[in-house]
């Protein structure tokens, strides 16, 4: 059967050269990097270039670099750990309402450590609006986080404007750049942010490995204690392989930057047309401009997001979605809900992400296959049948 | 996904009994508190036993599988047999559902029981005016 992968949000696939570069670390040079002997300079020297590669992906200096465990580590590092630093100037954070968990999540925690936080609502496209974040400061304000942008929706965020705003009123602005950093051009002195987090998974690097970028100068709490590994702020024996093959990943991904845009976007706008055309009563969701170049997301109406998963399945198709259904929880995805779809929309979210490994021929057999899918199950809904019979009847 | 039983992903893939019936004798409509679906059945009544059930369901995967078996496990039955297909039995015939889905089998025992309730009501009322059931007003 044909397989197309078409959630490249969740995890990119790793690129062969990664795989090649990560493979001597894995075999024969093991050394611990705080190790006093060859195997170890080895190993450190190793990890120190890494770090200078990962930083010019983003325009920082390599000792703003702390690796960690994950994109989700970066931001609870992050949202914790500036904050604690921070406490003896405020107690209130501000963050976007369409925040990843691990940001979210964070806050909450710091909400029982008795801090106070504020959700910046986003319009109907996602889009945070710099003047709104202005307006939810306060003098007690010693942390704002908004994400670069949304891998949900795709919506890319102002984060140059916002830091302006935050930056005025003296307070410290982290984003979230998981989705953005290694897909779109992203630079930390333009955007003139204090930390941003990245994960090597989402732009074709391992699982296992993302970065804390962090403005030099800015006090943090450590987030693992231990030994002096990351300058004493995230102990734990450093993830040699993963940070060579995070390093081969940013390297990539700096260098051919613009062509995978290129590709992407236009893979993207053909399926968001032909979706479009061949489905009706379909909603994209996220800006439609102002977009990842791999996202496209939709709202299916009058059905589920989890049956047409499953069925798209059976095709050899994977994608994902944000209905209630999907989610353990049994609520509609966060994102879809701050942007103000209601709740029976939002039920038949359906995310396609494309990748470097999706072709012009996978949007097509996608096409093919999803409008019998969305067919099936109209025909077995009963608000499809309720909205077909007020077309009917109703006029 | 979650993961589903063999029989789950059967009666999903192949769905028995979709679709309404014309001039049901009952009408079930019932939501999902939980998680915001809708499932409706439709029921004819022969002395006293379903001769026809049929479902929409706007749900997840295992709505549509419990409204599938639970179309198969009213069809033909007496309406006292057919008001003891409890949730529990119908995640057992379905040879068990995640935990997360159980809120799902409620779902379809209750759209049956409101089909039911809905014939009962009409056979004691005046039975033609309400013949379409209570989706009528547009
Ligand atoms: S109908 Fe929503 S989880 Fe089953």
């Amino acid at each position: 059967m044909k397989r197309v992968y078409l959630d490249n949000a969740a995890t990119t696939p790793i690129l062969p050269e990664v795989v090649e570069a990560m493979l001597p670390y894995l075999r024969d040079a093991y050394g611990n990097p705080q190790s006093l002997h060859d195997w170890g300079d080895e190993a450190r020297e190793t990890i120190e270039k890494a770090r200078g590669r990962v930083a010019a992906l983003i325009g920082g200096q390599p000792g703003e670099i702390i690796f960690t465990g994950s994109g989700t580590e970066a931001n609870n590092f992050a949202i914790k750990g500036l904050a604690q630093a921070q406490q003896s100037k405020g107690k209130h954070i501000v963050i976007s309402a369409i925040e990843h968990f691990s940001v979210l999540h964070s806050a909450k925690t710091l909400e029982k450590w008795g801090f106070e936080v504020t959700q910046v609502p986003v319009d109907g496209y996602g889009l945070v609006d710099p003047e709104e974040v202005a307006k939810s400061m306060t003098e007690d304000t010693i942390l704002v986080s908004v994400m670069h942008a949304n891998g949900e929706v795709g919506t890319i965020e102002p984060i140059a404007e916002i830091a302006k705003v935050v930056k005025k009123m003296g307070a410290l602005f982290h984003t979230d750049a998981v989705a953005a950093a290694g897909t779109i051009p992203v630079d930390v002195e333009q955007l003139g942010v204090d930390a941003l987090s990245l994960a090597a998974n989402q732009f074709y690097g391992p699982k296992g490995i993302g970065a804390l970028w962090l403005k030099k100068g800015t006090r943090i709490i450590p987030f693992l204690d231990g030994g002096v590994q990351e300058g004493g702020r995230r102990a734990g024996t450093e993830n040699v392989p993963a940070i060579v093959g995070m390093e081969k990943a940013a390297e990539l991904a700096q260098q051919d930057m613009s062509s995978r845009i290129q590709r992407l976007s236009a893979l993207r706008e053909q399926l968001i047309a032909d979706v479009s055309s061949e489905i009706k009563h379909t909603i994209l969701t996220g800006h439609p401009a102002q977009r990842l170049p791999g996202n496209a997301s939709f709202c299916i109406e009058f059905i589920e997001g989890e049956s047409m998963l499953m069925l798209l399945s059976s095709k050899g198709v994977a994608a994902s979605s944000g209905s209630a259904c999907t989610s353990r929880a049994l609520k509609a995805s966060h994102v879809l809900t701050a942007m103000g779809i209601p709740p029976e929309i939002a039920q038949g979210s359906l995310l396609f992400s494309l990748g470097l490994n999706n072709s012009e021929e996978d949007v097509d057999y996608l096409v093919e296959v999803l409008p019998p899918i969305v067919d099936r199950l109209r025909q077995m809904s009963p608000l499809y049948a309720k909205f077909v019979k007020e077309q009917g009847g109703g006029k | 996904m979650p993961i589903y039983s063999e029989k789950v992903m059967e009666h999903f893939m192949n769905p028995r009994n979709v679709g309404e019936i014309d001039n049901p004798d009952g009408v079930g409509e019932v939501g999902n508190p939980v998680c915001g679906d809708m499932m409706t059945f439709y029921i004819k009544v022969d002395d006293n036993h379903l001769s026809d059930v049929k479902f929409k369901t706007f749900g997840c995967g295992a709505a549509i599988a419990v409204s599938s078996i639970v179309s198969e496990m009213a069809m033909g039955k007496s309406l006292e047999e057919a008001r003891k297909i409890t949730p529990a039995l119908v995640a057992e015939e379905l040879e068990g559902l995640p935990k997360n889905k159980y809120h799902c089998s409620n779902l379809g025992a209750q759209a049956l029981n409101k089909a039911i309730d809905d014939y009962l009501k009409k056979q004691g009322k005046e039975v033609k005016s309400r013949r379409r059931g209570k989706n009528e007003k547009e």
